[in-house]
């Protein structure tokens, strides 16, 4: 009956998860504060708060992502590389293959029957191919990325956006909204250039059946089509829970081995 | 004689008219939707700068982005053999060109009579171009012209972390937010892409005398960056504006081939 507590202090969002015997009990998303510590007690004391525990009955909490070292009731950071992994293995127990795309960055790991990682491959250097380009596009567009992603499905000749840069697309997507193109042959169109991207990462760690994605980007169903017919491979979205939480989900499985 | 220079850019098109030895008049302008029409548009202001007719023209050579359709020009030449040719004529010892435009950068390398030996091209990302800058400029409320001048009030370096112009600008509206000097910023930006321009140059070979042109050359602060990063002096272009430069050496090409005979 022990309590394990996972955090990841990404960029855009800090989450907390708290388990209990390898389930789920309570966990809650926060956008980031200017502070990594804030933004990870407030993610920790909503997930508490869910669970109905307090941070006392928690036996061990592992911090992840870009602000772990700043997170000040974790037991141990672990590499994101790591906690993705295991979370993506708990939420798609056959996964081999994880894309996880989060609001700055993007990874492409491969993954054993235990969730320990293969190979992998990070983007974070570059916007172009993480949630921060859909963000500026659906801004340009004036819609949110929910409506973005539900774009593609109405599409009959999406655009061509030649540029990876996401200056460039910005500027290319400007012209084509000017000339009149329907607003879903462009939404198609940025869903099809986020998933060329994308698929540039995952086959360089060589994809392998089954993939699953991960990370806020996983909700966006025109995207995770887009990709799968790039790879020529079915993609797994998590539905036992939000993808976004993968990362703390794996905190606090590690958190439990420790 | 009078010859004519146009280079087409994505973001500017220039006209430089040249007799046998000066530049008679030039012209810069916004390129709106048709590359073709701005084109028209500087020929015809530069002419009246002139006081030239059309017909008096007697060879012109085009380059850049929308040389293909500039419709007063017989041929068309590179951008990497304009710029040079444009550069080398004020400047003949001249042995790398480093030309930062608003949506490109380009680095070349010349022998000693000014053949092309080696050239680098960036215009994937816009970190590294001009537009990085006009970005940060917007980010930071300052007027783009004003940089140069800003950031050379500044007494510390503030180093940006991130390269990709989105992240950056994140990073500058936080600095901002961190109540940090604007110069201050603005000398650490000037440095960003310096750097970045520096490593472009750099995977070609850097050989004296090294000269900066293209829009971003008119940034002092980005000027000293550069030379500071590639540790070596630098000149800079002064006898026409550094934008013209494929105009220029347009013009000088178009000279050439009139008295090769190849004028249609």
């Amino acid at each position: 009956m022990t309590l394990t507590a996972g955090c990841d202090v990404g960029s855009l969002t800090a989450k907390a998860v708290i388990m209990r015997d390898g389930r789920i009990i309570g966990a809650q998303v926060v956008k980031s504060r200017a502070k990594p510590e804030i933004s990870a007690k407030e993610a920790m004391a909503g997930a508490l708060t869910a669970a109905r525990v307090a941070l006392e009955d928690v036996a061990a909490c592992v911090g992840t992502g870009y602000g772990r070292e700043k997170i000040p009731f974790v037991k141990e950071v672990v590499s994101e590389i790591a906690c993705h992994a295991k979370g993506a293995k708990w939420l798609v127990s056959s996964a081999r293959t994880v894309i996880d795309i989060g609001g700055q960055d993007c990874k492409a790991m491969r993954i054993d029957e235990h969730g320990e990682v293969i190979k992998f491959i990070t983007n974070d250097k570059c916007a172009s191919g993480t949630g921060r380009f859909l963000d500026v596009m659906a801004r340009v567009l004036g819609i949110s990325v929910d409506e973005l992603g539900r774009l593609s499905a109405g599409a009959k000749q999406p655009v061509t956006l030649a540029s990876t840069c996401t200056v460039w697309a910005q500027a290319d997507v400007i012209k084509y909204l000017n000339s009149g193109i329907a607003v879903a042959d462009i939404g198609a169109g940025i869903n099809i250039a986020m998933a060329n991207r994308v698929a540039i990462l995952a086959n360089s760690v060589k994809a392998e059946h089954d993939v699953c994605m991960t990370g806020g980007v996983a909700k966006n169903n025109g995207v995770v089509q887009t990709l799968a017919q790039l790879l020529g491979r079915r993609i797994t979205v998590p539905r036992k829970a939000d993808p976004q939480l993968a990362g703390a989900i794996g905190a606090a499985i590690i958190a439990g081995q420790l | 004689m009078f010859f004519v220079g146009c280079d087409v850019g994505s973001l500017t098109a220039k006209v430089v008219i040249m007799d046998e030895e000066r530049i008679v008049a030039w012209e810069l302008q916004q390129v709106g939707t048709s590359p073709g029409d701005a084109a028209e548009a500087v020929l015809a202001a530069a002419l009246s700068k002139a006081g030239l007719a059309r017909n008096q023209i007697d060879c012109g050579v085009g380059t850049g982005y929308g040389k293909a359709w500039i419709p007063f020009v017989q041929r068309t030449e590179s951008e990497i053999t304009c710029h040079a040719k444009g550069v080398r004529w004020q400047i003949p010892l001249a042995r790398t060109v480093i030309d930062i435009g608003g949506q490109d950068a380009k680095a070349v390398r010349l022998d000693a009579d000014g053949k092309v030996v080696r050239y680098i091209y960036n215009d994937k990302c816009a970190s590294g171009t001009g537009r990085f800058l006009e970005v940060m400029a917007e980010a930071m409320e300052v007027n783009l012209a004003d940089m140069g001048t800003l950031g050379c009030k500044s007494t510390c370096k503030i180093p940006i972390s991130n390269q990709c112009v989105i992240f950056a600008e994140t990073e500058v509206v936080s600095l901002i937010n961190e109540g940090r000097e604007i110069p201050d910023i603005i000398n650490g930006l000037h440095h960003a892409l310096a750097g970045r321009v520096a490593s472009l140059a750099r995977s070609i070979g850097v050989e004296q005398t090294v000269v900066m042109s293209g829009g971003v050359a008119k940034n002092q602060g980005v000027f000293q960056a550069l030379a500071e990063r590639l540790d070596l002096p630098m000149q800079a272009v002064e006898a026409f504006d550094p934008q013209l430069s494929g105009a220029v050496g347009a013009a000088l090409l178009a000279k050439n081939n009139y008295e090769l005979g190849i004028t249609n």
